[in-house]
């Protein structure tokens, strides 16, 4: 087939010794940017290139470097969600809310092999889908204008409620924090600044990682300073780490999983206007709805719940791809900053590249290909090492979170003001946390609010103020349906669960 | 105190003796440093990373640039920062763009105004173009007009700015010269970058799309869109030549995204003529035409006092404009 044949030369293309020592090298930084807190993908690779530049590297080289990082950031997010519950970039969120509860049973190893195996599934999959199905995607992508992406962040917010296990009123009220923080900054559809108060530091709106950084990051530290005199320094916050390697049982309970959320996940990721937080979080709520209906295990330490939005996030960075490849949309920051490298190669991304730039497309596709294999087979081992992480006594480990937190706030942003409102962030998620208030569904209102907004506002003034027209295709009113069950289907069946439960309980006493 | 006495002297003793290289002699910046108002990874962010880059490979500066990101308030907080903080550093410049001063226009930098700062020099500029979908039945930009003012309903028009951003203003900029008045009728419809607007073209979701030509370039050679006019005073260099201009269209309409930098207001006149000389020096030399070829760059080249008198004009007209649709007051 010419697909292989083209592939085939691609790894003719990519494996130089000097392409694949990029590939490690990009592997391994890419790594470590991931797990720092408020350092993520995209600034990973900007940071990277300046590097990649001043190396004099070609197309080729320079792109295996930084799709290397791309692809290790994304791995690397999951370590810090699960050893300290503090996620590494924002598609890293989800994989706190089963990751932390996992390594809090000792089974930190576990969750790490595990969610390392997920990531390999996803970008995998994400890969060949990338291969075979570019053409076709777009064609779907088109299909997407302002109605339908609005009838899709609709349903990522109509199944919230899958999210949290406890309390759903606790979890709307974050949601909505999240959707007002996301108002703030100049709205784009008038050009008005909205809840700035005249202060030029907002006018962007607030920046995700500040938000994360402050949310869980330094919220960790306040509670841990709060505990300095109890139980924390000493043997109360002791962890196993159990063994390293998933047992085959748990691999096979996950594979269902991680297969289904590989695709939705890519699906997210080939939407230029959803992007990697968007696949990570349907996963895993779409997950919860298929396997855990009755929202026992989720968000209590499920390998699943592990595995799903791990699978989901890998598989929409290989699938955001598609879009920048072949439409010259970026589907996420950071292939935004890719995008920007490519044009600087001179090299255009478009409908044409494919045919213009084969070498560079399939050495790149290669090059995934190779990422993906050097960052399985680095992370399983190293696993043993990230894990020492929870072995460090808090109060040396804590100072070192605040610390890598300021530096990599103020090296991204370059502001006091950004530091000062990581700082309001944190006491705010020292407060929700004290208040049992989930702070995951706060960070998603504030990443899609914006983008729904848009959508809404941009279908309505093209249909010139009908608002039908949200309705107005096959496609939303798909969207819609799925919004509807995904929204109703949970509280129908947690009643009559509940009422089973209920009767079990009473027929029991009877007995 | 005596060094810099020294220092000076010397300067005017260089100035005196040597006629063409007089300015660029007597100030040479020991750190030089290039803010860039955004993130990592933007076109502010490799507007300075490649002047710099080629600046230190013409042997123009001695020790590499230093670039420094400094983002929010799209590009408001570096502004301020420079006018109200840094007003005397001689070794900085900044680097700006149309968008810079279209937010000054529009008092989107609070406090702050073009003239407390000093206008470096352009190196280069990225012209607009209005464009349709391959398929579309409108194929000119009279046409287009036409429609837009007897039935404005029909035409949405997407762009990658916010409204009242550069991409919208270059739209109200060609229905000006139309002689289209209410500039209302002009339905625009905001998208994050230029490519998602053009995405949305092709899905049909809109009828026509306004940005810079490096954004449409890939869909032009596949055959996707169809550029209807480039706002460019004369036919570009080049593969672009295909495109008709919207002056011999009869619409008088020219819309360019320069790209170049600004100095705090307080530098001194020997590092201004420094800076204005080196960056005149980088934008005539082969490996600079290069880098604008590479990316995409049409001929823009102004410095000093022009550079300074097309931004006050720019800024002028950008207000003028911005108050006519309501964006400010």
């Amino acid at each position: 087939m010419d697909v292989f044949a083209n592939l085939a030369d691609g790894f003719v293309i990519a494996m130089t010794w000097e392409n694949m020592l990029f590939a490690v090298l990009g592997c391994f930084l890419g790594t470590i940017f991931g797990a720092l807190p408020g350092l993520g993908p995209s600034n990973g690779v900007a940071i990277l290139i300046p590097l990649a530049f001043s190396l004099g590297l070609g197309p080729v080289a320079s792109l295996i470097l930084l799709t290397s990082v791309y692809y290790g950031a994304m791995y690397g997010g999951r370590i810090s969600s699960i050893l300290l519950n503090i996620p590494g970039d924002e598609p890293a969120m989800m994989t706190c809310l089963d990751g932390y509860p996992m390594a809090q049973k000792g089974m930190a190893g576990e969750a790490l092999s595990l969610s390392g195996i997920a990531s390999f599934v996803g970008a995998f999959i994400a890969t060949w889908g990338l291969i075979f199905l570019a053409p076709q995607l777009v064609r779907f992508a088109l299909l997407f204008g302002p109605a339908e992406y609005f009838a899709l962040f609709a349903l990522a917010f109509a199944t919230l409620g899958g999210i949290s296990s406890t309390n759903q009123a606790k979890s709307a009220v974050a949601a909505m924090i999240g959707l007002g923080l996301a108002c703030i900054g100049v709205d784009t559809q008038t050009g008005v600044p909205r809840m700035t108060f005249g202060e030029v530091h907002l006018y962007d709106g607030i920046d995700f990682l500040v938000a994360i950084v402050g949310l869980f990051a330094l919220s960790e530290v306040f509670i841990f300073l709060e505990h300095r005199h109890g139980q924390a320094d000493a043997s109360g916050k002791q962890m196993t780490i159990g063994r390293l390697t998933p047992p085959w049982s748990m691999i096979k309970s996950c594979t269902p999983s991680m297969l289904r959320t590989s695709v939705i996940g890519f699906v997210a990721g080939v939407l230029p206007g959803a992007g990697a937080s968007l696949g990570s979080f349907l996963s895993y709520s779409m997950e919860k709805q298929i396997v855990d209906r009755e929202g026992k295990t989720f968000g209590k330490g499920d390998p699943r719940g592990v595995a799903a939005p791990e699978a989901g996030n890998n598989a929409a960075a290989g699938g955001a791809l598609v879009p920048m490849l072949s439409l010259g949309v970026p589907g996420s920051g950071t292939t935004a900053v890719l995008l920007a490298v490519l044009l600087s190669l001179n090299i255009t991304p478009g409908p044409l590249l494919f045919t213009n730039n084969p070498d560079v497309v399939w050495g790149l596709i290669a090059a995934l290909f190779i990422a993906n294999f050097v960052l399985l087979a680095m992370n399983i081992p190293m696993v043993g090492i990230f894990t020492r992480v929870l072995l460090v006594p808090p109060r040396y480990l804590m100072p070192a979170v605040a610390m890598i937190s300021f530096v990599g706030i103020y090296g991204l942003t370059g502001s006091s003001f950004d530091l000062l409102m990581m700082i309001g962030f944190g006491v705010m998620g020292w407060v929700f946390r004290k208040l049992d208030i989930p702070l995951v569904p706060i960070i998603l209102g504030t990443l899609l609010g914006n983008q729904m907004e848009n959508n809404l506002r941009r279908a309505v003034t093209i249909s010139n103020g009908d608002w039908w027209t949200l309705v107005g295709s096959p496609l939303a009113i798909g969207l819609w349906i799925v919004a509807f069950v995904g929204f109703v289907l949970p509280i129908i069946i947690g009643r009559t669960v509940k009422s089973r439960m209920r009767r079990d309980a009473e027929s029991a006493t009877v007995d | 105190m005596t060094i810099r006495g020294i220092r000076t002297a010397l300067a005017v003793a260089v100035t005196v003796l040597g006629a063409g290289y007089a300015s660029a002699q007597g100030f040479a910046p020991e750190n030089p440093e290039c803010i860039a108002p955004a993130d990592p990874g933007g076109g502010w962010d490799f507007t300075c990373r490649q002047v710099g880059r080629t600046l230190q490979d013409l042997g123009l500066i001695d020790s590499t640039m230093q670039v420094v990101n400094l983002s929010g308030g799209g590009g408001g907080v570096a502004f301020a920062q420079v006018a109200n903080e840094r007003t005397d550093d001689n070794d900085l410049i900044v680097a700006a763009s149309t968008a810079t001063a279209t937010r000054l226009a529009q008092g989107a930098y609070p406090g702050n105004t073009m003239d407390e700062v000093r206008w470096v020099a352009t190196v280069g500029a990225d012209y607009g173009v209005i464009a349709v979908a391959a398929d579309s039945p409108i194929q000119s930009l009279t046409e287009l007009l036409d429609q837009m003012r007897d039935n404005p309903e029909s035409i949405a028009i997407g762009g990658g700015s916010a409204v009242g951003g550069w991409d919208h203003l270059k739209v109200l900029i060609a229905t000006n010269a139309y002689g289209i008045e209410d500039v209302r009728a002009v339905r625009y419809i905001a998208f994050d970058g230029g490519g998602e607007a053009v995405t949305q073209l092709l899905a049909g979701s809109i009828q026509a799309f306004t940005g810079d030509i490096s954004e449409a370039k890939g869909f032009v050679d596949s055959g996707d869109i169809r550029v209807l006019a480039v706002l460019s005073p004369e036919r570009l260099p080049g593969e672009f030549s295909d495109f008709p201009t919207a002056r011999e269209q009869g619409v008088d309409a020219i819309g360019a995204n320069w790209r170049g930098f600004y100095a705090p207001g307080g530098m001194s006149d020997d590092a201004y003529n420094a800076w204005v000389e080196m960056i005149a020096t980088l934008y005539q030399s082969d490996e600079w035409q290069q880098v604008m070829s590479e990316n995409g760059l049409a001929p823009l080249d102004l410095q000093g006092d022009e550079f300074q008198s097309f931004v006050a004009d720019s800024v002028a007209q950008i207000e003028q404009i911005s108050r006519d649709i309501g964006i400010i007051q």
